[in-house]
């Protein structure tokens, strides 16, 4: 028989037992649906975890240092590459160099430097950084009270909550309610703190060095350190902390990175400049290299290191984050699943029911000159157009499933006060995998009794009543 | 100039198990058909005669013995092949008719043609001739349960005959209808016969009817062939 009389035929016989069919269509569509709902609900929290991952800079950022710093991240490094008297110096043109490496979005020096500031008279102890702009969609300020920096150098300073407690007289005591990041930023948004701070000039001309100036041709092997104060204003108050990669050493005050590096603080590496044969010219303790995506990071640390430079990242962790949504995924798609066998086998008991209902029919069918495989091929494309239309109706079911956890979730995260998220996404290889899938299924569970029903001996059909 | 021979059955047995007894529905019968002939077999019930004719239909296989249509041993053909020779070198009609009940006239009609692959476009136009040829043309669209019993057999001749096989082989067509509709029946199949040269052979228990249309009589009783007879009082 030709493909379009059995799919007519199977679409007739299909509609001549409506009910029965129609019940067993819709238990594969919620099988499909299940199926479509559990994966759909992995891809959407893997994708908002990568996100969330992919904005908190933790992993496609690579910490570069230079070897002659002696403190590398890596012992090795240090004992395999050029001896740290011969590597090469972290300074601009190394930093420009690593920048037209391949899948480099941004290569800045790490400014931070300890200070003591003073707020309403009072003298506070901290760690200050330089934040380079990219940083503003780092989700570490997506709860921010007041704003980024509105320019790269502009004399702004966002803080951390711990440092606005301690601004506003220390943390609370053991049991006391956690004053909530609104509270504490009100009083602070817009007031100033005075930053006192070391700068390094050349000795000669440290007269004219202004805070402004970013010419660094004047600079000479010997330095001055002046003492130079800053006043800035507090634009924003952040719960969550944008450095927390650095443990101990994070700040909790950060300024723009242009202005952080204007201000020519003296970091440790100048003092020990002083007495090398590279101290023309100013160098950077630290680099952080941004990197396009988390898969890259290897390759960029690699080109890094042919730099002679050590390197640090925690691309280790994005690789068990990924397993573990690999195995997060497999048991949604287990339990989706489920359901679909369960539909399965009421494809089988359907056919079951179908053959033994029409097995006159097999018989004089088969008496008239239809073959094995034209009966075959008609109990088959039954099941599968069971399959093809539970298919699309379990897709479209498991969908509207989907958004309704989303609107579900949603509703409960801006209760809590929590920005929107998709946890929750159907793509398009989803939707053809789950109606494959399905007609697969389907077709897999109609094999039984096509096969049985290929069988039957025309005689015995024929004799039934 | 003789007919070439159109069935040729040598010593076909065909035994079923019922339990531990064994069964001889048909025992040791030879039988030679030239093409063309109009063949009554006739018999009591349980004689074997309907289970000699589903072996000449392929419906079924001897235990042993041959059985061959138009020199082709059935034993030799794969399911598939035999499926073939049912569709496209007998046409078969039943005492129950066998019409697909969820299938109007047409449907039904059209089914072997469908299986023998026809074009659609050609389907139709086949389907409704073969119904005019048997009286049927404005029912096309009726379903059998709408029918009388007369057309419907009239319609399982119609898709009998619509693949143009050579030989007609019919299971008590008259078993379910009156004597009148009987007749109109047995007049179609002997056109049949006629017109088309087509070879037939009929089962019954009605010797009257035999008598009255067949050119041969083949007498079974208890599986074995006792008796076989020209028939020249047949009606012309």
């Amino acid at each position: 028989m030709k493909f379009y009389d059995v799919t007519e035929l199977a679409f007739r016989n299909l509609r001549e037992s409506l009910l029965r069919n129609s019940l067993t269509t819709v238990g594969i569509s919620v099988g499909v649906a299940s199926l479509v709902a559990m994966l759909s609900l992995g891809v959407g929290l893997q994708q908002l975890a990568g996100r969330k991952l992919e904005k908190s800079g933790l992993f496609d950022t690579v910490i570069v240092t230079s070897r002659r710093d002696l403190r590398g991240y890596e012992h090795d490094q240090e004992r395999n590459g050029p001896s740290p008297a011969e590597s090469p110096v972290l300074d601009e043109a190394a930093r420009l160099k690593m920048e037209q490496l391949p899948a480099v979005k941004e290569a800045y020096p790490d400014i931070r430097f300890v200070t003591e500031l003073r707020f309403d008279g009072m003298p506070h102890l901290t760690m200050v950084a330089g934040l380079p702009d990219s940083a503003r969609t780092n989700d570490a300020f997506d709860g921010m009270q007041g704003t980024f920096f509105t320019s790269h150098d502009a004399p702004q300073a966002i803080i951390l909550k711990s440092f606005a407690e301690e601004l506003q007289g220390g943390t609370p005591k053991h049991g006391e309610p956690e004053p909530g990041v609104a509270e504490l930023a009100k009083p602070l948004l817009g007031k100033t703190i005075i930053l006192r701070y070391a700068q390094r000039a050349a000795a000669q001309t440290s007269a004219n060095t202004s805070l402004a100036s970013d010419d660094m041709s004047a600079m000479e092997a010997a330095y001055s350190v002046v003492s130079k104060e800053l006043t800035v204003t507090i634009a924003g108050v952040t719960d969550l902390n944008p450095d927390s990669m650095r443990g101990q050493a994070g700040a909790r005050v950060y300024l723009p990175l242009d202005l952080a590096e204007s201000l020519h603080v003296v970091q440790t590496s100048d003092l020990r400049n002083v007495a090398s044969d590279t101290a023309g010219t100013p160098t950077y303790s630290t680099v952080s290299v941004r990197v396009t995506s988390a898969s890259k990071v290897p390759q960029v640390e690699a080109a890094i290191k042919k730099l002679g430079f050590n390197t640090f990242s925690i691309t280790d962790a994005t690789k068990s984050v990924r397993q573990f949504f690999a195995v997060l995924d497999l048991f949604l798609g287990i339990f989706g699943s489920l359901a679909l066998a369960v539909a399965s086998i009421g494809i089988v008991n359907t056919l079951v029911m179908a053959i033994l209902e029409r097995r006159r029919e097999i018989g004089i069918m088969k008496a008239i000159g239809a073959s094995d495989n034209d009966v075959k091929g008609l109990f088959f494309a039954e099941a599968g157009a069971m399959g093809v239309l539970g298919g699309l109706l379990g897709v479209a079911l498991g969908w509207t499933i989907g958004q309704l956890i989303n609107l579900g979730t949603n509703v409960y995260m801006r209760r809590h006060d929590f920005p929107p998220e998709k946890v929750w996404l159907v793509p398009w290889w989803l939707v053809g995998g789950a109606i494959l899938f399905s007609i697969l299924v389907s077709l897999l569970s109609g094999l039984y009794p096509a096969s049985r029903a290929a069988r039957l001996d025309p005689v015995q059909a024929l004799r039934y009543e | 100039m003789s007919s070439p021979t159109a069935i040729s059955l040598k010593d076909v047995c065909r035994n079923y198990k019922m339990g531990e007894t064994v069964i001889r529905a048909v025992d040791g019968v030879s039988l030679e058909i030239p093409a063309g002939q109009f063949v009554a077999l006739l018999g009591s019930s349980g004689s074997g005669k309907s289970s000699l004719l589903n072996l000449i239909a392929g419906l079924d296989r001897a235990t042993s013995g041959k059985v061959a249509v138009e020199n082709q041993d059935l034993a030799a053909l794969s399911r598939e092949a035999l499926a073939k020779h049912r569709l496209k070198t007998v046409g078969m009609v039943f005492q129950s008719f066998n019409l697909i009940p969820s299938m109007n006239l047409l449907e039904n009609v059209e089914l072997p043609l469908r299986f023998a692959e026809v074009e659609r476009a050609k389907r139709e136009g086949m389907a409704r001739q073969a119904l005019q040829r048997v009286g049927l043309g404005a029912r096309v669209k009726h379903r059998p349960s709408e029918l009388s019993g007369g057309e419907q057999q009239r319609a399982s001749l119609a898709r009998a005959l619509i693949n143009q096989p050579r030989i007609l082989l019919a299971d008590e067509p008259t078993g379910n209808l009156d004597s009148r509709t009987g007749t109109e029946i047995m007049t179609l199949i002997r056109e049949f016969n006629e017109s088309l040269d087509m070879t037939v052979v009929m089962v019954t228990h009605e010797r009257a009817i035999a008598e009255h249309y067949a050119q041969r009589m083949v007498f079974l009783a208890d599986g074995k062939l006792v008796g076989d007879q020209v028939n020249t009082g047949a009606a012309k």
